[in-house]
């Protein structure tokens, strides 16, 4: 019997086709490749935030997810691993990245294994996913892999050099890394209670209220 | 007893409820001043009983462009001018305001409106109310709980020694007036998403209103579910037996096109929702519905196949700038049209054991009979 992990990748390139994207693919590709070395089956789901973008901003504006939107926030939640890749605008993630990551529930990334990705037209933006990629995924209390990827427009035609390997490697070893993680994730076939209540509730209050 | 509800109980109560918005009216740039738009609720209000409607509920909310701070105030007033309708809030800010405010200040309304009076009770979400009014809005939940489990003893009790988190501690408190007739106003809580809230509802046996408006169906239906499952879970009867009130909203004229037309300026500029969803995915989305009476009367017949046989149905009619005229016409339109054929359809096949709308008179009689009922098992 082969295990199967759920793996969704969130993408928040804009044009099409997108670099970003084309990161994002490589990135599942090699995840996929890293767990069936384990005999894990990846499930993969493509999240385009591009296609949602309207939905994403109604919901900052009504406070509700509308049906495909919904559903997207459902995949991202109940996965075992995720791959966020955003372009780096202005020294930081893309608006509607951020703005998808906001409409998320503050917990519905708790534990998740997520392995970061961003491009650029240059690579003096790389660190951007240190300073502001991960300290977001940080609050949220998902687990980041130690590599994250950044592809500059000339990454996608060079090599390494001495002291740094090339894309293909970077995004072999990020992906080795959320393979790891996600093989032990049971968080695909956890059952979430909407209306589980805090520990410890009463209705009628704590001290002396009774 | 005397008792100055109308005749015959209402199986199911129909009615208003208005957030109290001061808006600009985006088709002509007319803002109304507060003076007017006071008069215009007013006037709405009392439209509602002479259309035939049971309920009129009034927001409470202490930042513009909202005016209305103080409900018990505006509903004396409505008491004096109406005879039949039934008085209650939408929401009463349960965390920022005082209980022993709340018992006091709605009581005193219960005896001024012959019991034609009940409140839904809510957190709020404008975030600076909690620090104007020296609380923390992370303790919205706790103060909710811990504020209504005073509230509901100040009404029950004669005299109170209480201790709390929140407000100082009341040695020896009566709460005046004692309630009409010795029952409590009803209580509905209100939620959009905090199962804590649904929680509270069943735990006392109150009722539970789901705003309605802002979201899906489909998140409505697990809360009031959950809600009526906790409601049996607390022995106050079965599931079928919970105390369920519901928004709604709608806008209607005699061709559907015409209602589409008029009112999809003030869709798309209104204060919650406008500049994003089409008025076209907003009302596949959420109950709203714009379009002629029968369409209104379909989307709400249907309404109990989702939530269950309810009790209170109201309506948002005149927000977002809407005028009063306006406003008049759609409660002709609502209460001529719309709600006797709602009154007929849901009244089809509602189980017996489905409660009826509770209102002062079923209360005293429920009370009564519990007395009765202890007596005789004394005896």
């Amino acid at each position: 019997m082969t295990a199967t992990r759920t793996i969704t990748v969130v993408t928040a390139g804009l044009s099409q086709p997108s670099s970003t994207r084309l990161l994002a693919d490589r990135l599942a590709q090699a995840t996929i490749d890293r767990l069936a070395d384990d005999s894990v089956t990846a499930e993969v789901q493509v999240i385009e935030l591009r296609d949602l973008a309207h939905d994403i901003t109604n919901n900052l504006l009504t406070g509700f997810a509308a049906p495909k939107l919904a559903a997207a926030i459902e995949q991202v939640t109940a996965s075992d691993g995720a791959i966020f890749v955003t372009p780096i605008f202005t020294t930081s993630y893309s608006g509607l990245f951020k703005s998808f990551i906001d409409v998320l529930d503050p917990d519905a990334l708790t534990d998740l294994p997520v392995l970061l990705g961003a491009t650029g037209g240059t690579e003096r933006h790389s660190l951007a996913l240190e300073y502001a990629m991960r300290p977001l995924f940080s609050y949220l209390h998902a687990v980041v892999v130690p590599t994250t990827v950044y592809a500059a427009s000339s990454d996608w035609g060079s090599t390494g050099d001495a002291s740094t390997g090339g894309l293909p490697e970077r995004i072999d070893r990020a992906a080795g890394e959320l393979a790891t993680l996600a093989r032990s994730s049971d968080r695909s076939t956890r059952v979430r209670d909407p209306f589980a209540l805090p520990a410890g509730f009463s209705p009628v209050g704590g001290f002396g209220a009774q | 007893m005397q008792t100055h509800e109308r005749g015959a109980m209402t199986a199911m109560q129909f009615g208003i409820f208005t957030v109290s918005d001061i808006t600009e009216d985006p088709t002509t740039g007319r803002t109304l001043s507060e003076a007017e738009k006071i008069q215009d609720t007013l006037t709405i209000a009392q439209h509602a009983e002479e259309v035939g409607l049971d309920v009129f509920a009034l927001g409470e909310h202490h930042n513009p462009p909202f005016w209305s701070s103080s409900p018990t105030t505006t509903l004396a007033y409505l008491a004096a001018k109406t005879t039949t309708l039934q008085l209650t809030t939408s929401t009463t800010l349960i965390t920022t305001n005082d209980p022993v405010k709340i018992a006091e200040d709605f009581a005193m309304l219960q005896h001024l409106a012959g019991g034609r009076v009940d409140l839904m009770l809510g957190r709020g979400n404008t975030g600076p109310v909690y620090p104007w009014f020296g609380k923390d809005i992370r303790d919205g939940i706790p103060l909710a709980i811990e504020n209504y489990a005073l509230l509901h003893r100040l009404w029950r009790e004669d005299v109170v020694d209480w201790q709390g988190n929140f407000r100082t501690p009341l040695q020896g408190f009566t709460s005046t007036p004692r309630p009409l007739d010795g029952v409590a106003p009803f209580v509905w809580h209100g939620s959009i998403r905090s199962p804590e809230i649904a929680e509270q509802a069943a735990y006392y046996g109150d009722g539970f209103f789901a705003n309605n408006i802002f979201w899906p169906a489909e998140h409505y239906q697990k809360l009031i579910g959950y809600y009526r499952q906790r409601f049996e879970h607390y022995g106050h009867g079965t599931a079928a037996q919970a105390i369920v009130g519901l928004g709604g909203q709608a806008f209607m004229r005699a061709k559907s096109q015409d209602a589409v037309n008029e009112f999809r300026p003030y869709f798309d500029n209104a204060p919650v929702y406008g500049h994003g969803p089409t008025m076209e995915d907003f009302t596949e989305m959420t109950p709203l519905t714009v379009g002629s009476p029968q369409q209104v009367i379909d989307r709400y017949a249907g309404m109990r196949d989702l939530f269950g046989d309810y009790q209170r149905q109201l309506f948002l009619m005149d927000h977002a700038g809407l005028p009063l005229k306006t406003v008049l016409e759609q409660l002709d339109l609502l209460g001529g049209e719309v709600v006797p054929v709602l009154r007929k359809e849901l009244a089809v096949d509602r189980p017996a054991e489905v409660p009826d709308a509770p209102t002062h008179a079923s209360l005293v009689a429920a009370a009564r009979a519990a007395e009765a009922a202890e007596l005789a098992e004394v005896k």
